[in-house]
Formats: C-alpha cells, sequence, structure tokens
C-alpha cells in the first residue's frame, strides 16, 4: 500500500491544487516533500529484496495486470525523482515562473516517473512512459521562451513516435511469446526462448530476425528519451527553450527513463540478440559521446551547452549497455558497467538541477541573457556563487571525489573489459568534457569584472537553502558511492545471475 | 617505538594527507575577512602532517619495512573495491618531503602574501594541494592515486589561476588542467586495463597486488597490441599520464606558463607538489614498467629514458635565452624532470628519487628566493631590470646562491651534484647505448650556464631599474624558510655519496654499506672529473659573457648577437604553442564548428522532415478516422484522446492531430490484439 500512496500522492496534490483556486507554488512546494517521506518509510520497511509491491488485476481477461514493484534499484529512481522534482518546484518559485496549472502539471509529471520507475510489465510501463510526456510537453510549450512551441511540438512529436515503436514491439512480443511481463519475459531470456518461441509463432520467418527487429524498436523508442545520436536533434531546442526548473526535469528525470529502460528493461529481455546488435548500438553511444561533447564545444548559450553536455553524459550509460550486450563473459566487467550506468544516470540527475540552477540566477540577474561572453569577472562579485557552481562543474567533468567520477570510472573500467575499443575511443569525451565546461568557469567567472556585471550581488540565503543541500549531495554520494551501491547491488546481483550465471 | 608506531599506523597514516584535507573544507566555509584564522589552521593542520609524516618516516627508515593496508570503499555486484595507504622507504620518504618543504613555503607566503585581499582562500588552495599530494605518495592503490593526482591538478589549477581577474592567469590555469587532462585519460586507461587484466588496483595485498610477483607475471605473459605484453602497453599508457604531470615534452606547455599564481605556488608545483607526482607514479609502477623488461631495458623504459633526455635538452636551452626570473626557473624545472625520467627509464629508482627529493629542496628555496627577490623589486619580475642586489639582499642572495650551485651541481657539497652523478652514472650502465646520457650531459653544461647567467645579471653589477634600486630585503618570515631550506639542500648530499649511497638503496629497499672507494670505483672517478668539466665549462662561459653587466635594461643580451636567429627560437621555446595552436586548436575548433554545422544543417531539417511525414500520416490517419474506424474506444485509447483534449483545449495547437492520429493507431493495435488473444 505504500507503494499505492506513494503512486497516487502527487496526483491528489495536482487534484488539490486543481480544485482550490487559492492554492499555489508554496502548497505544491509543501506537498512535493510527502513523496520523500513514504520513500524514506518503504525504505524503512524494507527487509532486502523488493521493499514495496502493488498491483491490480485491471483486465484479467486479457491478462493485463497493473503491477508495480520497487526493489532497490527503483528506490534510487523514485528517490531522484522526488529529489529532482522537490528542487525544481522550489527553483520555479524562486524564479517566479508558474501558477497553479503548471505547479498541478509537475505533480502529475511526478506521479507517472514514480510508475515508470516501478512497473514490472509492459502496459503499466508504457501508459506511465506516455502519460509523462502530455505534462512535459505542455510545460515546455506553455512557460517557455517565445520559440517554444515549435520546440515542443518537436519534442512531443519525435518521443512519441519512439514511444509508439516500443509499443509495437512489445505488442510483438505478446503476440508471439504470450507475455509483456518484465521479470516473466527475462527468465525466458535468460533461458534462450524468446527467438524460438517467435520463430514457431510467426512460422516460416526466423525468429532471431523477429526478435532483433522486436529490439530495434524497444531500444529507438529508450534512446529517443535519452537521447542517443542520431535521435537527439529535439534535445537541445526543447533544453534551451523549456523554463530552467522545467529542463531540470527534462534532463534529470525524463532522460532517466531512457537509461532505467535500457538497464532494466532492454538488457534482461533481449540478450539473445544483443550480442549481434552490440557493435551498432556501441557505435551509436560512442558517436553520442564524442559528438555530444564536440557539439558542445561549438555552442555560446550556456543552456545550450550543458544540453549537449547532457547528451555526452547520458551516452556514457548507453555505451555501457552496448556493452553489456556485446559480451557477458567477464562477470565482473558487466557489474561494473551495469552499476556504473546506474550510478551515472543518478548522479547525472542531481549535478544537472545544480548547473540549471545557476543557470538560472544568471538568467535572473543579467535579465535572460545567458551567453558565455555576457559575463566575466563574477568571482569578484559572486564568491559564493561561484564556488557552488563551480563545484556542480567539477562533478560533471568527473573530478574524483565528487560525485560523477565513480559511474565514469565503473563504466569505463566495465566497458574496457567487454568492448574495449569504445571505452578506448570514448576517453576523447572525457577531455572534451573538460575543455568546455572550464571554458565555462574562464569566460563567466574569470577576467576582468565586466561593467554588465557589476552591481550583481552573491546569492542569498534563499537560493543557498535551496542550492546547498544538492551541492552537498554531489560532494556526499562522492566520497561515500556505497550509500548508493548497496540499494542496488541485490538487483545489479540478480541481473548478472540472469545474464551471466556462475557456472 | 618502531613496532609500536607500526601498530598504531593503519589508522595515524591516514591522518597524513586528511588534515590538510579537513583544513581546506574549514576554509572553505570561512569568510574572506578570516583570513588570519584561515592561516593559522592551514599551518596548524599541515604542521601535525609534518610531525605525524616524520614519525612515519622513522618507522620507514629501515630499507624492507613495509606498511600496506587497504579498506573496502564500495562494492558493485560480486566485487569489492578496495582502497589503501602504503607505508615504504619510497612513500615515507616522499611524505616526509612533501609535508616538510611545503611547511616552510605556508610560512613563507604568511609574508609574501600579507596584502592579499583573498588570503584565507589561498591558504585553503595551498592545503587542498597538500593533501592530495600527500595521498598520491602514501596511496596503496593505483585508483586512490589517480583520484587524488586529479585532486592535485585541481588545486593547481585553483591556484595557478588565482588571480582570476588576469585573463592571463586564468588562461594559464586552464592550459595546465587540460594538458594535464590528456596525460591523466592515458593514465585512467592504462589504471583501468591493469584493474581489469589482474583484477587488483592495490599496489601490495599480501601477494596477490599489483607490484607483486603474481601479478607482474600475468601481465608480462600477456600480449596485445604490436606484439607487446600488457605490461609495456598499460605502462606506456601510465607514462603519458606522468609525461603530463611531471611536463614532459610534448606536454611539458604547461608548466612554464603556471608562473601565472603566486610565487609561493610555483614553489609548491615545481618541488614538493604536482610535477613531482608524474616522477613518483614511475618510480612507484617501476616494476610494472619492467615486468617484461629484457637485460633490463623494456619499451616503456626506452621511451622513459629517450623523453626524459629530450626534455632535458630541450628545455636547458630554452632556458638560456629567457629573461623572466620566474621563467627561467619553471624551464630549469622541466629541464630537471627530464634527468629524472632519464634515470627511471635507465633503471636507476634509487638516483631518480634522489634527485626528485634533492630538488624539491633547492627548486622550493630558489623559487622562494626568487619571490623574495620580486617582493624586494615591488613585483619586478625582469631580470634585465634588476641588478646589484647583492648588497642590498644579502639574506636572499646568499640563499639564491645555495639553490644556484645546487641545481648546477658544484662539486661535492651539494646535493644536487650527488644526486646528478648518481643519475649519470645509471644513464651510463644503461645497456641500451649512450643516447640519453650524452643529451643528459649536456643539459647539466647549459644548467651551469644559465644559471650563473640569472644570478649575475640578478645580483652583481648596477641597478638597472627604478624598483631595484629600491629593492629592500625581505622580512624574517620569508628569510627564516630560505635558510632551512638551503640547510636541507646542502645536507642532503650527506646521505647519497657514492661512497655511501644511503639513499638510493634505501628508495630501492637494499641496505647500503660505507665504502670509501665507492667514490672511484665503477668508473665514478670518470663521471666526477666529467661533472666537474661540464661545470666548470658552463659556468666559466657564462661568467666570461655576463661578469660585464650591461649597463640598462634595455641592452641585447649578450648571446643574441652571437646566436642570432637560433636566439629568437630558443627564445619563443621553439614554438610549441604556435604548433599547438594550429595543430591542435584550430582543428579541434574546426570539428566542433563542423558537428554544430552538422546539427544545424542535417539533424534538424531531418527532424523537420520527419515531422512533416507525420503530419501527412496523422492527416490521412485522421480521415479514415472520421470515416471507417468507431469511435468508441477504451482503455488505454480513451486516456490518450482525453489527454489529447486537454492539450487542444491549452493551445488551439496542432498536436491534437498528431496525438490523435497515434492514438488511433495504438488503439487499432490493441484491437488486433484483443481480438486475437480473446
Amino acid at each position: 500500500m505504500l507503494l499505492l500512496s506513494l503512486l497516487l500522492l502527487p496526483l491528489i496534490g495536482a487534484m488539490v491544487l486543481a480544485l482550490r483556486p487559492g492554492l499555489g507554488g508554496k502548497f505544491a512546494a509543501a506537498w512535493s516533500v510527502l513523496p520523500l517521506a513514504v520513500i524514506g518509510l518503504i525504505i524503512g520497511s524494507s527487509h532486502g529484496g523488493a521493499a514495496a509491491e502493488w498491483s491490480l488485476d485491471w483486465m484479467p481477461d486479457a491478462g493485463i495486470e497493473l503491477a508495480f514493484r520497487a526493489d532497490g534499484t527503483s528506490l534510487l529512481f523514485l528517490f531522484l525523482t522526488a529529489v529532482v522534482t522537490l528542487f525544481s518546484i522550489h527553483s520555479s518559485l524562486r524564479f517566479g515562473i508558474g501558477d497553479r496549472v503548471y505547479f498541478a502539471l509537475v505533480l502529475v509529471m511526478q506521479s507517472m516517473l514514480f510508475g515508470v520507475f516501478t512497473a514490472t510489465s509492459f502496459i503499466p510501463f508504457f501508459l506511465c512512459w506516455e502519460m509523462t510526456l502530455i505534462p512535459s510537453y505542455l510545460l515546455v510549450r506553455l512557460w517557455g521562451s517565445a520559440k517554444a512551441p515549435k520546440a515542443a511540438l518537436r519534442f512531443f512529436v519525435v518521443t512519441l513516435s519512439g514511444g509508439v515503436c516500443m509499443l509495437l514491439g512489445f505488442l510483438a512480443l505478446q503476440l508471439t511469446v504470450g507475455t509483456m511481463d518484465f521479470v516473466e519475459l527475462g527468465k525466458l531470456a535468460a533461458g534462450r526462448e524468446i527467438a524460438g518461441a517467435m520463430g514457431k509463432a510467426l512460422g516460416g520467418v526466423s525468429g532471431t530476425m523477429a526478435l532483433t527487429i522486436v529490439a530495434g524498436m524497444v531500444f529507438l523508442g529508450l534512446a529517443v528519451k535519452v537521447p542517443v545520436v542520431p535521435f537527439h536533434a529535439w534535445l537541445p531546442d526543447a533544453y534551451a527553450e523549456a523554463p530552467t526548473p522545467v529542463t531540470m526535469l527534462l534532463t534529470g528525470l525524463l532522460s532517466k527513463m531512457g537509461v532505467y529502460g535500457l538497464v532494466r528493461v532492454f538488457l534482461p529481455v533481449f540478450p539473445e540478440v544483443l550480442p549481434a546488435m552490440a557493435p551498432w548500438l556501441g557505435g551509436l553511444a560512442v558517436a553520442t559521446v564524442v559528438l555530444g561533447a564536440l557539439a558542445a564545444l561549438a555552442q555560446k548559450d550556456l543552456k545550450r551547452i550543458l544540453a549537449y553536455s547532457s547528451v555526452n553524459h547520458l551516452g556514457y550509460c548507453v555505451m555501457a549497455v552496448a556493452a553489456v550486450g556485446a559480451s557477458t563473459a567477464d562477470r565482473e566487467a558487466v557489474s561494473s558497467a551495469v552499476s556504473g550506468a546506474i550510478l551515472q544516470a543518478f548522479n547525472h540527475g542531481v549535478i544537472v538541477c545544480a548547473l540549471f540552477y545557476g543557470v538560472a540566477v544568471l538568467e535572473q540577474k543579467s535579465g535572460g541573457l545567458r551567453g558565455l561572453n555576457d559575463f566575466g569577472g563574477l568571482r569578484a562579485k559572486m564568491p559564493v556563487f561561484c564556488g557552488l557552481f563551480g563545484l556542480a562543474l567539477f562533478a560533471s567533468i568527473g573530478l574524483p571525489g565528487l560525485s560523477g567520477f565513480v559511474g565514469e570510472f565503473l563504466i569505463f573500467n566495465g566497458v574496457f573489459g567487454l568492448q574495449p575499443w569504445a571505452a578506448s575511443v570514448a576517453l576523447v569525451g572525457l577531455l572534451l568534457t573538460a575543455i568546455f565546461l572550464l571554458r565555462i568557469i574562464r569566460l563567466v567567472f574569470c577576467g576582468p569584472l565586466k561593467d554588465a556585471v557589476s552591481k550583481y550581488e552573491d546569492i542569498g540565503k534563499h537560493d543557498r537553502w535551496i542550492v546547498v543541500p544538492v551541492v552537498a549531495m554531489i560532494v556526499v554520494f562522492g566520497v561515500w558511492p556505497q550509500f548508493l551501491l548497496h540499494f542496488m547491488n541485490g538487483d545489479t546481483v540478480r541481473l548478472l545471475d540472469l545474464l551471466c550465471p556462475i557456472p | 617505538m618502531v613496532d609500536a608506531l607500526t601498530s598504531a599506523f593503519p589508522c595515524l597514516l591516514w591522518w597524513v594527507p586528511l588534515l590538510p584535507f579537513l583544513a581546506a573544507g574549514v576554509i572553505a566555509f570561512l569568510p574572506d575577512a578570516r583570513g588570519k584564522l584561515a592561516s593559522k589552521i592551514a599551518i596548524g593542520a599541515l604542521g601535525g602532517s609534518v610531525v605525524l609524516a616524520l614519525l612515519a618516516l622513522i618507522c620507514a627508515l629501515s630499507p624492507d619495512y613495509r606498511l600496506a593496508t587497504s579498506v573496502a570503499w564500495f562494492t558493485f555486484g560480486d566485487t569489492v573495491l578496495e582502497v589503501g595507504l602504503l607505508l615504504d622507504p619510497m612513500s615515507g620518504g616522499m611524505a616526509a618531503m612533501v609535508s616538510f618543504v611545503a611547511f616552510w613555503i605556508f610560512i613563507f607566503s604568511l609574508g609574501y602574501m600579507a596584502d592579499e585581499k583573498r588570503f584565507g582562500r589561498f591558504f585553503g588552495f595551498l592545503s587542498l594541494f597538500c593533501g592530495a599530494m600527500l595521498m598520491v605518495v602514501l596511496s596503496n592503490s593505483l585508483l586512490l592515486l589517480f583520484m587524488a593526482w586529479e585532486l592535485v591538478g585541481l588545486a593547481s589549477y585553483l591556484l595557478i589561476g588565482f588571480y582570476f581577474e588576469k585573463p592571463s592567469a586564468a588562461k594559464a590555469a586552464q592550459k595546465a588542467f587540460i594538458t594535464t587532462r590528456v596525460g591523466d585519460v592515458a593514465f585512467l586507461l592504462g589504471l583501468i586495463w591493469l584493474y581489469r587484466e589482474t583484477g587488483t588496483q592495490l599496489f601490495y595485498d599480501g601477494g596477490s597486488g599489483l607490484l607483486e610477483s603474481g601479478a607482474l607475471a600475468t601481465l608480462a605473459g600477456t600480449t596485445t597490441v604490436c606484439g607487446l605484453a600488457v605490461s609495456a602497453a598499460a605502462s606506456l599508457l601510465l607514462l603519458i599520464g606522468a609525461m603530463g604531470k611531471s611536463g614532459q615534452v610534448p606536454l611539458h606547455v604547461w608548466l612554464p606558463d603556471a608562473m601565472e599564481g603566486p610565487t609561493p605556488v610555483s614553489a609548491l608545483i615545481h618541488a614538493a607538489t604536482m610535477v613531482a607526482a608524474g616522477v613518483f607514479l614511475v618510480a612507484r609502477t617501476h616494476p610494472v614498467f619492467s615486468a617484461a623488461a629484457v637485460d633490463g631495458m623494456s619499451v616503456p623504459l626506452t621511451a622513459a629514458a629517450w623523453i626524459g633526455g629530450i626534455t632535458a635538452l630541450y628545455a636547458a636551452l630554452v632556458a638560456v635565452a629567457q629573461s623572466d626570473i620566474k621563467r627561467i626557473l619553471a624551464y630549469s624545472t622541466v629541464s630537471q624532470l627530464g634527468f629524472m625520467m632519464v634515470a627511471l627509464g635507465t633503471g636507476g629508482v634509487g638516483a631518480a628519487m634522489f634527485h626528485l627529493i634533492a630538488h624539491a629542496f633547492f627548486k622550493a628555496l630558489l623559487f622562494l628566493s626568487a619571490g623574495s627577490v620580486i617582493h624586494g623589486c615591488h613585483h619586478e619580475q625582469d631580470i634585465r631590470k634588476m641588478g646589484g642586489l647583492q648588497k642590498a639582499m644579502p639574506k636572499t642572495f646568499l640563499s639564491y646562491a645555495v639553490g644556484m650551485m645546487a641545481l648546477s651541481g658544484f662539486p661535492f657539497v651539494f646535493s644536487g651534484f650527488w644526486s646528478k652523478e648518481a643519475i649519470f652514472h645509471s644513464a651510463m650502465g644503461w645497456p641500451g647505448g649512450y643516447g640519453p646520457f650524452l643529451l643528459a650531459a649536456t643539459a647539466a653544461l647549459l644548467t651551469a650556464f644559465y644559471m650563473t647567467r640569472q644570478a649575475l645579471l640578478v645580483f652583481r653589477g648596477n641597478a638597472r631599474s627604478k624598483d631595484a634600486e629600491h629593492a629592500h630585503e625581505s622580512p624574517a618570515v620569508m628569510t627564516l624558510p630560505l635558510q632551512v631550506l638551503a640547510v636541507g639542500a646542502v645536507l642532503l648530499a650527506v646521505v647519497g655519496t657514492p661512497a655511501w649511497p644511503w639513499f638510493e638503496k634505501w628508495m630501492e629497499n637494499e641496505h647500503a654499506h660505507f665504502h670509501i672507494e665507492g667514490f672511484w670505483a665503477h668508473g665514478g672517478i670518470g663521471l666526477v672529473v666529467l661533472s666537474l668539466a661540464l661545470v666548470s665549462v658552463g659556468v666559466g662561459v657564462a661568467w666570461n659573457l655576463y661578469k660585464q653587466a650591461p649597463t640598462d635594461s634595455e641592452a641585447p643580451d649578450k648571446l643574441e648577437g652571437m646566436l642570432g636567429g637560433v636566439w629568437g627560437f630558443l627564445r619563443n621555446a621553439m614554438f610549441f604553442d604556435a604548433l599547438y595552436d594550429r595543430c591542435v586548436i584550430a582543428p579541434l575548433n574546426f570539428l566542433a564548428g563542423a558537428v554544430d554545422a552538422l546539427e544545424r544543417m542535417v539533424m534538424v531539417p531531418m527532424m523537420g522532415c520527419f515531422e512533416s511525414a507525420l503530419k501527412w500520416f496523422g492527416r490521412c490517419t485522421g480521415l479514415s478516422d472520421e470515416e471507417g474506424i468507431n469511435k468508441g474506444f477504451d482503455g488505454i485509447c480513451g486516456g490518450m484522446k482525453s489527454c489529447g483534449a486537454s492539450a487542444s483545449k491549452a493551445q488551439k495547437g496542432r498536436p491534437q492531430g498528431y496525438l490523435r492520429s497515434i492514438g488511433v493507431g495504438a488503439a487499432a493495435l490493441l484491437v488486433l490484439y484483443f481480438w486475437l488473444v480473446g
């Protein structure tokens, strides 16, 4: 029941907001603390394995069940969702963005995200997956910049098409194999039975071929969300034109749906065809890493730099998935890649919150300007701001001791053991990341004080209360990654036992 | 006592790096106004580290002492990743040197930075720098070493860019971080390779560590690309990392620019921390470098020897033509690091470590003396505008003279002489030929030349500018550290002579015995004579050229006329910066621009086409929906439609069309599915 209440809480909040005209952001800010408390309760009441479950026989005749289950890895993503939403709502309040409807939409989205991160079968997963799209579309479109409608529409169309591909893929599985339940599919896949079953059902058509097509479609659906090059062209505009607190949601949470799906659904369900697909997937992942970084290098707008930087950072996660697809011979490397992908996704979500908050502060001070060359010498006027923002930037660079490092190390460690060429090429990405992020520090924070910024004041108490907890998380999870890893390690081992059982 | 300390050290040792780290953390929360308090915290914490490091040194004085600890850091899958600290002669000696030298640099900074507004911040960064470096030298894990190594990079970035208002300082900081990061990325790959191949990244782990026989045999026995053993290939990657940090050609370009930071920072970077890290890494992982060695030679070692020799000569040549007091010292650091690489490449780990530590003392001494000169001359750094400072700054002059003689290799009483002897000895005996030796010997001659030139121009003759005329001696808080370091630079000579090469042997975990004939046995006497000749020629030529000090600051350098075009070539450091601008930075920017253009001209329009195609499809299905299919859908379809409805209410938009069409498509599939299943 705890899980059900977690799923419904934000929806109830949204409903209250919708019905009571007097309420606004303050209510949403207070309300969005509740999910954190519920997650705390779930963690408190768990005894290893699944912490909370809830299911409903929705359409028994069709065998469709709404089943949700929160295990350790899910809990990490639930926690991330709760934290990022809370942070985003507080930043919206701080920067005076949004009204009653806005906050209601954010809460609806949060609820749907909770659903995505706990669904155990395709139907609830897909329902929640698509339902996140509508609030996010509206948030970008209605509260974004003047160019937002076009960007929002493209974001909507492209990701929805991806979703449809995924739906078709899973329908094909249902029709041929007879189930859309992730756990059952995982078991069948571990026994290498899916391709055979598909072949039998289709009669005459090669099962492996059919399964490859299905896997490709599912990958497409997930890849659009992450996004993976070349399905990423919707992203820079959407991220840049959305109001900054919404950008936090897009990159901090929506992109994580893709990574979550890749690790938790794609990997366990398609091991039969992955080795054949892996070189392609690895190529796409490496292209994402390198091209994302190169494109970031060419940008002048802070939000676009960070947008492409997100492409680059999540490319590492996709690279990990592709490498595990390529080979499962080295169990230790597989566990390293899988753990690294999840850790990277989580920590990226936290870090980008701090980064985009920094951009939002700058936008507010400059009246909407956010070019690399619009500022200069900020450290003289805003030392605290520069210190916190700088710390987040270095976390994004992957400085050891901050949270960005461990995930990247584990990913590279794993990928090198499984697909060494991918790891070697992607190292270029690590180098380029440092270049474009340090350039922000050099041009915005350093140099002589520009007239335009000479009147700026350092961030006050209010800002510090919002940002410091996030920055503290960056430091704590960097020094003590075990805190995050111990939640998910049980699931990692279970996945390992499916993919590469100990003989 | 050693036993008691040994039992306490698994915990105590952590505090050596942690104390400065904690100081840095505390100082981060202090406002600028509390600068004095910050400096007290920083010096107090580092003082604690010095005491602990000296205690550790006492333990590690026995050559076969080794204390390796490990703790679990995190678990992934079935694997526990461990990190730990290591106390053996090499780390004990380094930790003591780093903390001791840094301590005196801290004291010096009290005086040098007294007028600085962000005084406290400076001490915070210094503490971070020292903590990270102490972690590097004490680490028992390649991963922990790498992490601390990166933090050293961060601290140097912050300190080089300390005067952030100056664009040149901000540029130099970024250049330092990125150039060393090229090396770091290679280091990371090498680290991962070793870890994947052996399953451990601990150096010593009761027989199963990376530097122990089992793992080394695995590494040497596995062949990879180009017929290299894995040990050799991974070592080459580690070597690239070391080249970045230790300023070896061609990754040296950041080091001369690093003097944009305040002078105590230069002293720290060039002596105790940062550049020492690269040499230390190679020394620490030397067993891996030589795992597949035949006859004392392996590919990575040969590479190190040649790169070291080339770097030593290159930087010495460039230093000859510089006129900035700190830039000359910066190139001399690059050159000396080259000497250390030669020693490492030719198998003289002890010699390299001896030179590293002796160099730390006299280079810190030289930089601080230069700082004292700059301070006395009202922040003038051009030696053409100095002159005659001998009288105005007698204490600084004396300490500078000691440093300069140690660096040039003045015979017998200076540590630099004997450490260089040890390196020559190692290079002479190298089976791979005399190349690195000849390069290093030429560099030694040039070192004596350019140091004499610098000392003469700064301290002799008449003052050539107003600032130099009004020069004053620095306060005691600045001259005391100079005297301490000067004593160190001399005294270290005692423990490393060929007669009693205690230090070198100790570093290689061997016992040394006193044999007076060590001075002349094994060709030692020939090398001593050669060294004497090199130093005399270098000093003599410089003396002859510069004993007549130029009369004014505009006069061209004596060498300029003699060398002609070569002078400009050397003065611009052989145009490495321009080369990188043309061949690395410009192509990179071009590539970034090309990717950006690809984005805007291909990727985005492609999405546009896709959108239009969908629009057309939407119209078609919308039409067929109106005409054909029943409108009553339940389940998912209903949900989607209501969403579409709300979307359309919100903005009169077109997505309704798409949404409906895709909803219709999805619903059609569902109907198909129910029909098939039900």
